[in-house]
């Protein structure tokens, strides 16, 4: 065990865990942050991704040590109310069916968008490709990050 | 073994430096609103709100509250049951808000999913239940208004008074109409004077979802509570030593015990659970002799095809006097294989066994039936089990079990605290219940002017049941007619998964009434039109299915897509009846630098009145795209009883770049809605292999497509 401070969603936290121990876990077992979701646990499907400064990591293989000085921002810190272009896109699309991917799929698109907010479809199912839906959502994400990108701009 | 005592709260040294003092575990709350506007918890709200009926309560500050009893998990009950029970209410939907009712048979009668057989069976009671309290809120408008209640009308929540021009909030008359005797035969709404139901309604759990608030049975956490997973047997095997040494000394696991053949490991949170089960070492060995693999499963499918006892599912005339006479013999054997459901929320549930009853909480499609496993656990009383559903990360059949919930319990009772119990991926893909490994044999006769005079169909499933659906068409369309079934009793454990049986069966007979299509020189449309016009002209035995409908959505595809008039492009036709939905697909492929590229695939749907479009078109599309993913990609195979595949990089499932345009389209009529959430996955398969073959001449006869050897000269996958 050793301590360790993190900084996520503006807040610094200080948690005590096995080095070990991957950020999706200290996430959702010692922080309660549990928008941030397990499903397969190697990196294959998406459902945990969180923004490590910019880019959309999966939580599920990055061990906690490893993360040191970098910003963490969850879905839970994406915006303050909900109204983060690519929440209000994913509303206005209508994009779940049973959910559980979405957080991922949006904390990809937030990366996506952070480096090209105008991305073309190619590069939409690109960036979004890392990301598995077992309901088959994809059309309406495609739609969504699209749709977002035409917020922002 | 020695119970390392600690709580929760020890464990989490936890210190937000900045931004508000010191957090020390966490709490949920609910929250359910649809509405941004939140104010009112949903605690408050229900402090204050006058109950109806089981589904119905209003508040006199105007808020409507509607319970949904089924299990979501992604069918999208928990927006279009409350959109019914509003709409014959003539509730003001921004106030609605619902809440996912606890299992209580008193209140309801069928609180499962499955089946797609939600709707059908609650259509009515739902509207029932609108309907009757909007008459109490009138009754009791006309005595406050002193006016006979043939001069009221109801509009958004609202009593309305023509003379007077009077309104009347359904908040403001909460408490009176309550009071009323409870009205027995209420009118119902005409179709055409819909206000709500026929609209997009978007999800009412979008807000909560997207902002990642808990919904979900992982999100699940009490005081007190402790996390367990589960290591449990290959199938066929039982345990035969355990060395729990090393998995011991993970720092954070406090107790590990054997249950049955499974090994429980419990500790405070996830990760040292994950890291102990991989240190644990158990030896396992066969329970009766041999283990199962997939080249086992051949070589039974092969044998019982040709000398198994097959249970005769349907006979009509006589089909060995129909094939000794026939013109022309066209015979293919399709199989698929098994697949494990993947949601992509794994098994979990959480369980507390008490001193007098049981508390459960988590995702399950019966809730019923985890209640009685829960009371025969901890020997209690059912009435003494409390179900608390949670939203499902997907189920697509595997949640119908109980399993899962079996544990929770066991593990509880045994260590006598509140536990929840989490299963990796690796669990949940070799964990069982699998989709049935199928294998059917067709065989059609044709008479000298091309007439199906006969069709046989024999089916060998592994632990499928009756793996055919006999009176499915073409049934009803021949005059001889042979339909057979054999079950092979395997070790694995099998489950409905979406569409039980017709996610495969649809596929193999639409793709073999293409080859008979073919070979009677018939255009596939025309040849299911006439297998059609014949089962409404001159039926043989019973007919199970509309031939109308099924026809209309077939005419509906062929317009939509322009059925036989685009030039270089494959059409594949499929239509199929589930459910009491009718689906008609067409999937179109294009040949590109050699390479056969599925660009699109057009559904049209009759499941009757369209009680969400938005909901609906998510159902038909994810179906599709499940359809389309588990023929083209997936695959499972066995050695010495357990799957080769464990998680996602080796068991496939659809991405984003695999997916082409998909166009639904739906019937326009008034008949009572049927269920969407499983009717559009089973013709998927069939449209996208004949429209191969009418692009590159391969028939594809098994799944998953892209390992068989017709398509291994092709470079087939990801859009560029
Ligand atoms: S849970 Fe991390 S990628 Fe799947
Ligand atoms: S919405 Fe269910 S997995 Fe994506």
């Amino acid at each position: 065990m050793a301590n360790y401070n993190l900084k996520i969603n503006g807040k610094s936290y200080q948690v005590d865990v096995d080095e070990d121990t991957p950020l999706l876990w200290v996430l959702r077992d010692h922080l309660g942050l549990v928008g941030t979701k397990y499903s397969c646990g190697i990196a294959q499907c998406g459902a945990c991704k969180v923004l490590i400064k910019d880019d959309a990591v999966p939580a599920c293989v990055l061990p906690v040590s490893q993360v040191g000085e970098d910003e963490v921002t969850t879905i839970e810190g994406l915006s303050e109310s909900g109204d983060h272009p690519l929440q209000e896109a994913w509303n206005e699309v209508d994009v779940a069916q049973c959910g559980y991917c979405q957080a991922g799929q949006i904390m990809a698109a937030a990366a996506l968008l952070k480096k090209n907010p105008a991305p073309s479809d190619e590069e939409v199912m690109d960036a979004m490709n890392g990301n598995i839906c077992r309901c088959g959502t994809y059309h309406r994400i495609k739609e969504a990050v699209l749709l977002a990108s035409s917020k922002i701009k | 073994m020695k119970t390392l005592k600690t709580n929760r709260r020890d464990f989490l040294k936890i210190a937000a430096t900045a931004g508000g003092g010191l957090l020390l575990g966490f709490h949920f709350t609910r929250c359910d609103s649809p509405s941004k506007m939140k104010v009112v918890t949903d605690e408050e709200l229900m402090a204050q709100a006058v109950n109806y009926n089981s589904y119905l309560s209003i508040s006199p500050d105007g808020h409507i509250v509607i319970f949904s009893p089924n299990p979501e998990l992604g069918q999208n009950i928990k927006t279009s049951f409350p959109m019914i029970v509003a709409e014959e209410l003539d509730a003001d939907w921004s106030k609605v808000r619902v809440m996912q009712a606890f299992l209580d048979g008193e209140k309801y009668d069928r609180q499962v999913t499955g089946g797609s057989g939600a709707m059908p069976h609650s259509w009515e009671r739902l509207r029932k239940a609108g309907a009757t309290a909007r008459m109490m809120l009138m009754e009791a408008a006309a005595k406050r208004l002193d006016v006979d209640i043939s001069e009221l009308s109801t509009e958004k929540g609202q009593v309305l008074h023509s003379g007077s021009k009077k309104k009347i909030s359904y908040g403001d008359l909460a408490k009176d109409a309550a009071q009323l005797e409870v009205p027995e035969d209420v009118p119902l709404k005409k179709v055409k004077d819909f206000k709500i139901i026929g609209t997009p309604i978007k999800n009412v759990d979008n807000k909560a979802m997207f902002t990642g608030k808990p919904l979900f049975g992982l999100d699940i956490y009490k005081e007190g509570m402790m996390n367990a997973m589960v290591k449990r047997p290959p199938f066929g095997m039982k345990i035969k030593s355990v060395d729990d040494e090393e998995a011991k000394k993970v720092s954070g696991v406090t107790e590990i015990f054997t249950f049955g053949d499974n090994v429980a490991i419990v500790g405070i949170s996830t990760w040292p659970l994950m890291k102990a089960k991989q240190k644990l070492k158990v030896e396992y060995e066969p329970k009766n002799g041999k283990l199962e693999s997939s080249e086992m499963h051949n070589q039974l499918f092969t044998d019982l095809m040709k000398n198994g006892k097959a249970q005769v599912m349907r006979k009509d005339g006589n089909v060995n006097s129909a094939f000794r006479g026939a013109a022309k013999v066209v015979s293919a054997e399709y199989q698929c294989p098994f697949l494990s459901h993947s949601p992509m929320e794994p098994m979990n549930f959480y369980a507390h066994v008490k001193a007098d009853g049981v508390e459960l909480v988590g995702p399950t499609q019966t809730p019923d039936r985890a209640r009685s496993a829960a009371a025969e656990i901890a020997g209690v009383d059912v009435e003494k089990v409390s179900v608390e559903m949670t939203r499902l990360g997907g189920g697509f059949g595997r949640r119908l079990r109980a399993d899962f919930v079996e544990e929770a319990v066991s593990i509880s009772k045994k260590i006598g605290a509140p536990v929840k119990v989490t299963w990796s991926r690796e669990d949940d893909i070799t964990g069982g219940a699998y989709r049935p490994a199928v294998r059917y044999r067709f065989e059609a006769a044709l008479d000298k002017d091309n007439k199906m005079i006969g069709y046989k169909l024999r089916g060998v499933g592994m632990n499928a049941g009756n793996c055919t659906r006999e009176n499915n068409f073409p049934s009803g369309s021949v005059d001889n007619l042979l339909i057979e079934s054999i079950e092979y009793k395997s070790d694995l454990t099998t489950n409905a998964w979406r569409a039980p049986i017709t996610n495969f069966l649809a596929f193999a007979e639409q793709s073999f009434l293409d080859e008979v299509a073919e070979a009677a020189g018939k255009d596939p449309v025309q040849f299911r039109y006439e297998l059609l016009d014949r089962a409404k002209n001159k039926p043989v035995g019973e007919i199970h299915y509309d031939i109308d409908r099924m026809r209309g959505v077939i005419e509906l595809v062929a317009d939509k897509c322009g059925w036989g008039q685009k030039n270089g492009v494959g059409q594949g036709l499929s239509v199929y009846f589930s459910h009491r939905s009718y689906v008609a697909q067409v999937a179109e492929v294009r040949m590109e630098q050699g390479n056969p590229v599925l660009e699109r695939i057009y559904a049209a749907t009759d499941c009757g009145i369209v009680v969400n479009p938005t909901g609906a078109d998510q159902q038909v599309r994810g179906g599709m795209v499940d359809g389309m993913g588990h023929a083209m990609f997936t695959n499972m195979t066995f050695r010495d009883g357990a799957p080769t595949q464990k998680n996602f990089d080796s068991y496939r499932l659809i991405r984003m770049k695999e997916v082409p345009e998909i166009e639904v389209h739906f019937v326009d009529n008034e008949i009572d809605p049927t269920g969407l959430g499983e009717p559009a996955l089973p013709p998927t398969g069939g449209a996208i292999s004949n429209a191969i073959y009418w692009a590159t001449g391969k028939r594809l006869r098994n799944q998953p497509f892209i390992e068989q050897e017709e398509l291994k000269e092709y470079k087939i996958g990801q859009r560029a």
